[in-house]
């Protein structure tokens, strides 16, 4: 019996595709987030945090069903999207990856959060006063001031793409090649009794899982006085 | 301001308890000092001259460009003021090499032809250190590598926030000859910051005085720092800066002499040649009057004087005497006793007796 059936790879394949998808749009549309999150004066600033942060808390499950009511083909986004020729998200690779952005926000959002705040102003006013306009003083200063918290980013948000279960359960169902990744093919295998293939594909996350951090954490690094 | 070139602001702003309201206009040449107490508003002037205090309103103007005019909605943002700002902790990049950070703003103001990089670099002694990281870098070396960083960005005005502050003693002494040797040189108008006297002494020719947010004087640094109606969270500022050229060192006693327009002065012996200006702080509290030339004193100085002006100091049992050296000023604080039993009033001919000991440093 091979190591991985051709199945399994599959599901493989779907989750690492998923997770780069969503760790490469949310560090796109997180970063801007971020910044405006760490320099804002706005009373804004408190209800928006914690709108990123409320899949931390919420039961995946919660979030999957109201997606799929969100943007099920008869809510008002199924409509519009209907209306414009475009099929339904749910139960389709792009309706995983919503999902999937929506859950990992706050593992993207909040070290990129963190990272621009520990970079501080004080570095973009001296910049300024070294003729660099804004998006120059972003660019040159807090972009690479700010890496570590890019590194920190770009693992989590991965390394929880690839973790999840209830909200792909919920809005991907179970489809293979479309929407069966690699946490709902374990449930199967176990499902099924079949014991060996879920230690072999739970080794492999667990060894993922733990390289990722291990990667992480020698990026990163050694923590260094303020200049 | 007569000047058209220099710096004029009108601000108002608060900022937490303290509400700012300033007027200060600044000659377009020279060191100009912005002294107070801790809390005055020093910083916070400044930073509003540079465009990185939100909330101020008001009007600045330099060099006859209009930089804000909140009644207009005129705002020229920090980075197109061409200004060099030096801040009280170096705020290097610290992802880039001290070579990368003196290039920072040398490349943004597009490597103009009459800053000379590597003259500043030997100048400043920051050759040896364009390789390193900035922070592997002493107190005193980031602030020398800040410094010319901020005068390769081509600045058209200079500002300083308390450059020494954070410093020990012989890194403060080493900048201090540094910023001498920058005022000396450089056209560029400069902005210095400071709550310490002994470098405002040293370095400004125009100084503004602030207490609680408000200007209580401005004007030259001789004629500001001797004025008998500043108040008292300043009163342990005040006295004469004598400004004299070196005519001879006594190597056996190891002093010098200065001449300057009231006679001369001996001092603990300085490192500069004969022929150099030298300033010299006098401060109120460290001059003896006496009505008769002394024989048979300690005191190496003895200056001839004429009492100009007499005010009350903030202790009732003192008073500040204005005296005038041959067109020096001179202060003194003495207690109220002393001038009555010396039978002192405007006009009366005294000698003034400073302990070179007490102008050193």
């Amino acid at each position: 019996m091979p190591l991985l059936s051709p199945q399994d790879l599959q599901a493989f394949g779907l989750t690492l595709r998923l997770a780069a998808t969503v760790t490469v749009l949310l560090l796109v549309l997180g970063t801007p987030l971020a910044w405006w999150l760490a320099l804002t004066r706005s009373r804004w600033q408190r209800p928006v945090a914690a709108v990123v942060a409320l899949p931390l808390v919420l039961p995946p499950t919660v979030l999957g069903f109201y997606l799929l009511l969100l943007l099920g083909p008869h809510s008002v986004v199924g409509h519009l999207m209907a209306a414009v020729g475009l099929s339904a998200l749910p139960f389709t690779f792009a309706g995983l990856v919503v999902a999937s952005m929506l859950y990992s926000l706050p593992f993207v959002v909040q070290p990129l959060h963190n990272a621009f705040e520990s970079v501080g102003t004080r570095p973009l006013e001296a910049a300024a006063c070294l003729r660099a306009g804004p998006l120059d003083c972003f660019f040159s200063v807090a972009l690479p001031q700010a890496m570590p918290g890019f590194v920190t980013a770009t693992v989590l948000g991965f390394a929880h793409t690839v973790g999840e279960f209830g909200v792909v359960l919920m809005i991907g169902g179970n489809i293979p090649g479309r929407t069966r990744v690699l946490s709902l093919r374990i449930y199967d295998h176990v499902e099924a009794g079949e014991y060996h293939q879920a230690h072999m594909l739970s080794l492999c996350l667990l060894v993922f899982s733990f390289s990722a951090l291990l990667a992480m954490s020698l990026l990163r690094p050694r923590r260094r006085q303020r200049g | 301001m007569a000047e058209s070139g220099g710096l004029h602001a009108r601000l108002q702003w608060r900022r937490g308890a303290l509400v700012l309201d300033l007027d200060i206009a600044l000659p377009p040449r020279g060191i100009t000092a912005l002294f107070g107490p801790s809390g005055a508003g020093k910083s916070s002037c400044l930073r509003a001259i540079a465009g990185l205090e939100r909330g101020s309103e008001g009007i600045v103007r330099f060099a006859g460009e209009l930089w804000q005019d909140s009644g207009r909605g005129v705002f020229v943002p920090p980075h197109r003021r061409r200004l060099g700002y030096v801040f009280q902790e170096a705020s290097l990049f610290t992802h880039c090499s001290v070579a990368g950070n003196l290039d920072y703003g040398y490349r943004r103001a597009g490597q103009p032809a009459h800053l000379d990089r590597e003259a500043l670099v030997d100048q400043f002694g920051v050759r040896p250190l364009l390789a390193r990281r900035v922070d592997t870098l002493s107190g005193g070396e980031r602030q020398r590598v800040a410094i010319v960083r901020a005068l390769l960005s081509d600045p058209a005005l200079l500002l300083f926030d308390e450059p020494l502050s954070a410093l020990d003693a012989a890194a403060r002494d080493d900048l201090l000859g540094c910023l001498e040797a920058l005022r000396a040189s450089l056209a560029v108008p400069m902005i210095y910051v400071s709550h310490a006297i002994d470098e405002v002494a040293r370095l400004a020719d125009h100084l503004v005085l602030l207490d609680a947010g408000r200007v209580v004087a401005q004007g030259p640094l001789q004629a500001t720092l001797t004025r008998l109606d500043l108040p008292p969270a300043l009163s342990e500022a005040v006295g004469a800066v004598i400004e004299g050229i070196v005519v001879g060192h006594d190597a056996h006693d190891h002093l010098t002499e200065l001449a300057f327009a009231g006679g001369t002065l001996f001092v603990p012996r300085r490192g500069d040649a004969v022929g150099s200006m030298l300033r010299c702080r006098i401060s109120a509290r460290d001059v003896v009057l006496t009505c008769e030339r002394q024989h048979a004193s300690s005191a190496l100085n003895q200056i001839r004087s004429r009492v100009v002006a007499m005010a009350a100091a903030e202790h009732p049992s003192q008073c500040l005497v204005r005296l005038d050296a041959g067109g020096s000023a001179l202060l003194a604080r003495i207690t109220r006793r002393s001038w009555q039993a010396l039978e002192l009033a405007p006009g009366s001919e005294v000698w003034a007796q400073v302990k070179a000991v007490a102008l050193g440093g």
